[in-house]
C-alpha cells in the first residue's frame, strides 16, 4: 500500500524522528511510503481561534495536496483529527465539501492505522525501560483512539506499560490555548505531569508530539530525568 | 471596574496557581469518580441511555410550544399559577408582588441556580424580606456572602475546617468539624425557619407536559419542607426544563443521580402538580411556577447550538473538566460554571463580552465525554470562537493569521524561515523569560523544544536523493 505521511508543522521542525521512525516502520511492513513536502500544515490554530476564512487559506491548499493519495497517516492525534473530523464541517457547503469527505475517510491517526488498517500489533520492537502512555484529547475523543497504542506497547519486548492515573485528562497544551491563558495551560500541565511521575516511569509516551511538547516543556523546566517520546519512536526500536 | 474578562485572567491566574486549592477539589472529586462509574456500571447500558435521554431531550426542545402549554393548562386545572416571564426582570417583579400581596417577611428558599440567574436573593433583600437558603451548600455560601462555587455543590471549595469556623462566627459555639454536627447545626437554624417562613421558594430540575407537574431532586429533604410547609410555593425554571412524559423521569432521575453526584438515584425526588386541594390537609394554599425565558428562546433559534438547551444541570461536565478543576467555579463569574456555562453564557449575556470563557478552554473534550444527554458542548466552545471572529475579529490577529497561511503557502519560504530559527534558537537564553522573549508567554513557565538539526523535510530530501 502507498502511505503518504503527514508531518504537522512542529514535526517537521521539531520533533522530525517521530516522522523517521514512521517511514521506518512502515517500510518494514513492505509499505511505499510517500510524503509531500508541499504540505506543511492543518490550520489548525487559525481554525481554533475562530479565523475559519484564513484556516482555509491554508487547508484548500492541503486539501488539493493530498487529493490523490490511498491512505494518509498524522503524526499527531490532533492534526488527523482536523483533517479527518474538522476539514468536512470547515468546507460544509462549499465546492471542497466532497474532497474534505473524501479526504476524512482516508485519514487516519499513526497507532489506529497500525492497528485498525493493517491489522498489525507486533513490530517486533524492543525497547527496555518502564514507560506511561499519555492519551492525546483530540486522538482519544475525536478519533476514539485509546486501546490501539495500548495493544502496540503491549507487544514490545523488555517494555513495561504503567497507567498513569490522570491518562485521559488533557496536558493543557491546546494549541493557541497555550499561549492565550498560559497560567491555566501550566496548572493543567502540572496536574498531568505529577500524574505520569507517580507511576515511576522512565518515559512518558504518546501519540501526540504537540502533547509532549508541553509536557516535555514542563518536565524540562522542573529538572526531570523523565524523557518523551512518540510512540513511533518506541515501535522503531530494536 | 475590570471588564469580565480582565477579572476572569486575574482570578483564574491566581486560582491555577493556588495548589492548595487544586488538592481540596482533586480530593472532593476523587471520591465521585469512583462513585459514578459504580453507576454507570450498574445501567444495562449507558451509551444507550444516552442516546435516548438525548432524543427525549430533543423531542422536548424541538416541542417546547406545545409542551409548556400543555404543562401549564394541566398545573392551571388543579389551581396552580403559570407565570410567563420573559426575562428577570419580569420575573422578579411577579414574585416581588406576591411577597407584598402576602405581606411576607420570611422567605425559605431551596436551591434554585434561576433565582441565582435573575439576581432574586439580592431583590428580595433590597426590598426588605429575609430569605433564607435552605439547602446547606447554598446556606453556607450565604454566609459567607459568595456565589455559588459550582451549581451542583455550591460549597465544594471549602474544607470541613472553613465551614466549622463560618458556623462558629456566624451561628455560634461550633467547635466539631464532623460532617454530621455541622449538618445538625445548620439543620437546628433552619428548622425554625421552614415554620416561620410565609413563602417557599424553589428550582425545578424536570417539569411534566403530560401532567402539569414539577420535579425536585435533592439529598437533605430541605426542598420537601421548603415547598410545602409555608403559605406559598413559588418555583422558577428555564423553559427548557419540561419533559414530554411522566414515564421519561424513569430514565432522567437515575441519570441525573448518577452523572451528577453518582449516586443510583437522589436521595429525595419530588413530584408537585398544585397547591392544596380540597380535601387535602397539608401543602401550601398557593402554587406558582414562573417559566423563564431570559434569553433561551436565543438558544432555541440557534439550530447549531440548540442541543445546549438539553442540559440538566447535572454537573458532570464541571467534575470532569480541568479548566474548572483548576481555575475553580468563582473565576467565571456566572451563574453557571464550567463548560456549560461556558457555552451558553455568551447567548445570555453577549457574545463578545463572555467570548474568553470560550477561549479559555484547550478543547479536550472531556466535557463532551461526560455529559448524560450529550450536549456536543466542547464543539459549541469553537462555534462561539468562530462566531465571535467574524461578529468582529481582531485586526492582528485576522492579519496574523493570514501571514501564517501566506508562510505555509510557500514551502520555500517556510523551510528558510525554520533555518532562521534555528539559528535565532542560539541567541534565545539572551531574552529568555523576559520582556523581549517573544515567546515570554511560553517560557515563563516551560522550556522551548528546539529546532532540530535536521527537519523532517530535509531528512527526506536526503534520503531521496540517495540511489
Ligand atoms: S451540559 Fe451535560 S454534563 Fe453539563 S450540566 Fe448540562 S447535562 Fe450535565
Amino acid at each position: 500500500m502507498k502511505i503518504t505521511l503527514f508531518i504537522p508543522c512542529f514535526v517537521n521542525t521539531c520533533f522530525p524522528q517521530a516522522g523517521i521512525s514512521m517511514v521506518q516502520i512502515f517500510e518494514r511492513l513492505g509499505h511505499t511510503v510517500d510524503y509531500r513536502e508541499q504540505v506543511v500544515c492543518c490550520g489548525q490554530p487559525a481554525f481554533n481561534s475562530g479565523y475559519w476564512d484564513e484556516a482555509r487559506l491554508v487547508d484548500e491548499r492541503t486539501l488539493g495536496l493530498l487529493a490523490d493519495t490511498d491512505a494518509v497517516v498524522s503524526a499527531s492525534g490532533s492534526c488527523g483529527a482536523m483533517l479527518k473530523v474538522f476539514y468536512p464541517q470547515l468546507f460544509d457547503g462549499r465546492p471542497q465539501a466532497d474532497a474534505a469527505r473524501a479526504l476524512a475517510a482516508k485519514c487516519f491517526e499513526f497507532s489506529d492505522f497500525l492497528v485498525t488498517k493493517l491489522g498489525v500489533t507486533d513490530l517486533g520492537a524492543r525497547f527496555p525501560g518502564k514507560v506511561t502512555f499519555h492519551d492525546g484529547c483530540h486522538g482519544l475523543r475525536e478519533l476514539g483512539v485509546k486501546s490501539q497504542p495500548r495493544k502496540l506497547l503491549e507487544k514490545v519486548r523488555d517494555l513495561e506499560l504503567v497507567e498513569m492515573k490522570e491518562a485521559e485528562s488533557c496536558c493543557g497544551f491546546g494549541g493557541t490555548f497555550a499561549a492565550k491563558f498560559p497560567m491555566i495551560s501550566t496548572a493543567m500541565g502540572e496536574v498531568k505531569c505529577a500524574s505520569a511521575l507517580e507511576t515511576g516511569a522512565d518515559f512518558i509516551v504518546s501519540n501526540d508530539s504537540s502533547c509532549l511538547m508541553q509536557i516535555a516543556g514542563l518536565l524540562d523546566r522542573q529538572g526531570r530525568k523523565v524523557r518523551t517520546l512518540h510512540i513511533a519512536e518506541v515501535l522503531a526500536s530494536r | 471596574m475590570n471588564t469580565p474578562v480582565e477579572q476572569f485572567r486575574e482570578d483564574a491566574t491566581r486560582v491555577a496557581a493556588d495548589e492548595q486549592h487544586r488538592r481540596l477539589i482533586q480530593g472532593a472529586l476523587g471520591k465521585y469518580y469512583v462513585a459514578r462509574d459504580r453507576q454507570v456500571g450498574r445501567f444495562q447500558d449507558w451509551q444507550s441511555a444516552r442516546q435516548a435521554a438525548a432524543e427525549t431531550k430533543w423531542e422536548a426542545v424541538n416541542h417546547l410550544d406545545q409542551h409548556l402549554v400543555s404543562f401549564a393548562e394541566k398545573l392551571e386545572a388543579r389551581g396552580g399559577k403559570v407565570f410567563w416571564a420573559n426575562n428577570s426582570a419580569e420575573a422578579r417583579d411577579y414574585i416581588l408582588k406576591i411577597c407584598r400581596e402576602k405581606k411576607a417577611r420570611c422567605i425559605v428558599k431551596s436551591k434554585a441556580m434561576t433565582a441565582e440567574e435573575i439576581h432574586l436573593n439580592a431583590a428580595l433583600e433590597k426590598d426588605g424580606y429575609e430569605v433564607v437558603e435552605s439547602d446547606l451548600g447554598e446556606y453556607i455560601v450565604q454566609l459567607r456572602k459568595e456565589a455559588p462555587y459550582h451549581f451542583v455543590f455550591p460549597a465544594m471549595h471549602l474544607s470541613r475546617g472553613d465551614i466549622r469556623e463560618l458556623f462558629d462566627r456566624e451561628i455560634g459555639n461550633v467547635k466539631s468539624d464532623n460532617p454530621e454536627d455541622l449538618t445538625m447545626v445548620a439543620r437546628r437554624v433552619l428548622r425554625k425557619k421552614y415554620c416561620e417562613a410565609d413563602i417557599g421558594i424553589s428550582g425545578a430540575n424536570f417539569a411534566i407536559a403530560e401532567t402539569g407537574m414539577i420535579s425536585i431532586t435533592e439529598n437533605e429533604g430541605n426542598a420537601r419542607l421548603t415547598t410545602s410547609l409555608p403559605r406559598v410555593h413559588i418555583a422558577v425554571m428555564g423553559i427548557e426544563k419540561v419533559l414530554p412524559r411522566l414515564e421519561d423521569l424513569a430514565l432522567f432521575l437515575p441519570m441525573l443521580g448518577t452523572a451528577g453526584a453518582g449516586q443510583a438515584i437522589t436521595c429525595y425526588n419530588s413530584m408537585i402538580g398544585g397547591p392544596r386541594q380540597p380535601g387535602e390537609c397539608d401543602g401550601p394554599e398557593e402554587f406558582h411556577v414562573v417559566l423563564l425565558d431570559n434569553h433561551r428562546t436565543r438558544l432555541l433559534a440557534d439550530p447549531e447550538q440548540r442541543d445546549a438547551l438539553h442540559c440538566i444541570r447535572c454537573g458532570a461536565c464541571l467534575n470532569v473538566c480541568p479548566i474548572f478543576k483548576n481555575i475553580g467555579g468563582h473565576s467565571y463569574g456566572t451563574t453557571y460554571q464550567g463548560p456549560i456555562g461556558s457555552v451558553i453564557t455568551p447567548h445570555f449575556r453577549g457574545l463578545q463580552d463572555w467570548k474568553h470563557l470560550s477561549n479559555a478552554s484547550s478543547l479536550c473534550g472531556a466535557c463532551t465525554s461526560a455529559c448524560p444527554v450529550k450536549i456536543d458542548i466542547h464543539h459549541h466552545l469553537l462555534h462561539n470562537r468562530r462566531n465571535a471572529a467574524t461578529q468582529k475579529p481582531r485586526w492582528w490577529e485576522k492579519l496574523a493569521y493570514k501571514i501564517a497561511a501566506g508562510v505555509l503557502n510557500w514551502p520555500e519560504f517556510y523551510a528558510f524561515a525554520t533555518a532562521v530559527g534555528r539559528v535565532m534558537q542560539k541567541f534565545h537564553p539572551l531574552v529568555k523569560g523576559s520582556v523581549l522573549d517573544p515567546a515570554r508567554a511560553w517560557t515563563k513557565t516551560r522550556e522551548l523544544p528546539q529546532v532540530a538539526p535536521q527537519s523532517f523535510r530535509d531528512y527526506w530530501r536526503a534520503r531521496e536523493r540517495k540511489p
